[in-house]
């Protein structure tokens, strides 16, 4: 089993890949559930474009994507200059960089999950609370979100998962720097184009698929967990 | 508390035009399917905008659409008591119940907690899921509800029309004690003239988007052809009566009224206590001489005050009995061949009385 072992490199590779995934699924959470509600419950002008942009990223090359955010968020790039000069935060050849292609990439899948579960709150209980004196913001908050706990918590492992294993718009974007981009999938690739690499690429591919399935059942179970508090006692 | 409605609305084939006014306990909006009840409590609780018009309560307006007022639902402090209940399924009976709560103005607070799981028997569910809770069941923890909200205005639609007969007959005591004892006036929607008949201090009887009549129960209870359809044969007049004793000999409950001593089935009330009966126009049967030798205790003396023709042969005879209004319907025929005349004596014979405890 000495095989199993894990060098200091490969680990620094899973856990930044967990630190990385765990940003990229943290921070886009609010916007993916405001425009999920936004889709599910609100008619405005150019929702279909919302909605289009939202999607894109599930169809474009992963490629296509990364570059758009190496010209948006490069250093030179308008948005990339005003995070910079704003809040001081630096995304290109930076983890921060690799947590925001993860999380663009993840989004389509988690607004679609959460947008489901939304749209599966019955409106006639947001006007009941609304008759009782909530206003809709509140209403959002204690009646709209806790019944669509199930398919938000769905979405959001979801989107951890598609960020941990996020591949061709990272390394577009902020390449494959040990220590600081390269996360498990990055490594798994440059394992492969070197002599010798394969048991290294088996360890970590074998990492990549127990995240994973680990993944996959903590959504089962939570959300069983939820939605037996739901019809309990 | 006083309601003022003038609505306007079209929805596809369907007009709506109607207004009303008014300052009664229990309001029951009555009519039909299809005849708008519902559309107009939609408006006032704010859940639709009508096209055009104007409500109020207390001179408090929460829709104008001449000057583009529009109170939006939460802001209107008007309860709202759901055919289907819609209980928060996450949420206990107990966090459903005080949901409300905390949106209302300390000051403004009148929907006591405790009096009101008390009024609607409601205490062993508290802690319970919506889930778990029967029709009956749900239906008052919603009243509840929305009473500890402390609204202004209280609306019901149709609240037990999903339940079966035996657990309307457990809701119905509630609401009664709701419109007596609670400082809430009710807007009650329903197509049951039984339910009306029992809660209504006044009704609004609508006609496929129209009003076809409005005024206090009594009034409109006892002119059953404004009653639209099948159910016309189910009005007839509402009374009060105070127990005076029970009669050991027959072993039957005494009432007074101004028309006199009714003999009722034995019950358990103290001098004094107040009930009020419904008797139905087709109960009554009229004799112009004293009757003798017949089954029932209950005829009284009266003098006819309007003869009114009803569908489809019949004649509905309004009566002063002392000061108490009775209607009786009978045939044209019958009221020919006794040729009855308005100011004639004749005797009132009830055969059955709905009592209805209050």
């Amino acid at each position: 089993m000495e095989w199993l072992s894990l060098s200091d490199d490969e680990w620094t590779a899973v856990r930044l890949s967990i630190w990385v995934a765990s940003w990229a699924t943290v921070a886009s959470l609010p916007f993916g559930i405001l425009v999920a509600h936004a889709l599910a419950r609100w008619s405005f002008p150019g929702k279909a474009l919302l909605n289009g942009i939202v999607h894109l990223p599930l169809i474009l090359p992963p490629v296509v994507t990364g570059y758009l955010l190496l010209l948006a968020f490069g250093r030179r790039g308008p948005l990339g200059q005003f995070f910079e000069t704003v809040f001081g935060l630096v995304f290109s050849f930076r983890w921060t960089g690799a947590a925001l292609a993860g999380a663009i990439m993840a989004f389509p899948l988690m607004v679609r999950a959460i947008r489901l579960s939304i749209e599966a709150v019955d409106p006639k209980l947001e006007q009941a609370a609304g008759t009782l004196g909530a206003h809709p913001a509140v209403v959002f908050a204690t009646v709209t979100l806790p019944l669509a706990l199930p398919g938000i918590i769905a979405g959001t492992i979801l989107a951890f998962a598609k960020a941990m294993g996020e591949f061709g718009a990272t390394i577009t974007f902020v390449s494959n720097i040990p220590g600081e981009t390269q996360t498990l999938p990055s490594a798994i690739y440059t394992f492969t184009q070197v002599p010798g690499g394969g048991a290294g690429a088996m360890r970590l591919t074998l990492i990549a698929i127990a995240v994973a399935m680990a993944a996959l059942i903590a959504s089962e179970v939570l959300a069983r967990r939820v939605s037996r508090r739901m019809e309990g006692a | 508390m006083s309601l003022d409605v003038a609505l306007r609305h079209q929805m596809g084939d369907f007009a709506l035009d109607i207004a009303f006014r008014s300052a009664g306990r229990l309001t029951a909006l009555f009519g039909p399917s299809g005849s708008g009840k519902t559309s107009i409590v939609n408006m006032i609780g704010g859940l639709m905008r009508p096209r055009e018009g104007r409500i109020a309560t207390d001179g408090r307006v929460l829709v104008d659409t001449q000057n583009g007022t529009f109170l939006r639902p939460h802001k209107r402090r008007i309860g709202y008591v759901f055919q289907d209940a819609r209980l928060f399924p996450h949420l206990t009976v107990r966090q459903n119940l005080v949901y409300g709560r905390r949106f209302v103005p300390r000051a403004q607070r009148y929907g006591d907690f405790s009096e009101t799981v008390e009024l609607l028997g409601i205490g062993h569910l508290l802690e319970r899921k919506p889930a778990k809770l029967s029709g009956g069941e749900r239906q008052r923890v919603a009243i509840g509800r929305a009473l500890i909200a402390s609204p202004r205005l209280i609306l019901m639609d149709e609240p037990l029309a999903s339940l079966d007969d035996a657990r309307k007959a457990e809701i119905l005591p509630f609401i009664e004690r709701l419109r007596d004892e609670a400082r809430v006036p009710v807007v009650y929607v329903s197509h049951s003239v039984a339910e009306v008949a029992r809660l209504a201090s006044d009704i609004v009887v609508l006609d496929r988007g129209r009003v076809s009549a409005a005024g206090p129960a009594r009034e409109i209870l006892a002119g059953l052809d404004l009653l639209p359809g099948a159910e016309g044969d189910e009005g007839g007049s509402r009374l009060r009566l105070e127990f005076d004793r029970l009669d050991a000999r027959s072993g039957l409950s005494l009432f007074r009224s101004a028309a006199g001593i009714w003999h009722l089935p034995p019950s358990a009330h103290r001098p004094g206590d107040q009930v009020s009966i419904f008797v139905r126009a087709s109960d009554i049967l009229l004799a112009t001489q004293p009757p003798e030798g017949i089954s029932t205790l209950n005829v009284f003396p009266g003098r006819i005050v309007a003869l009114r023709p009803a569908r489809p042969h019949d004649l509905l005879v309004d009566l002063d009995c002392n000061g108490d209004l009775l209607t009786a319907r009978i045939t044209r025929h019958s009221g020919a061949r006794m040729a009855l005349a308005s100011g004639a004596s004749v005797h009132a014979i009830v055969k059955t009385v709905r009592l209805k405890e209050s």
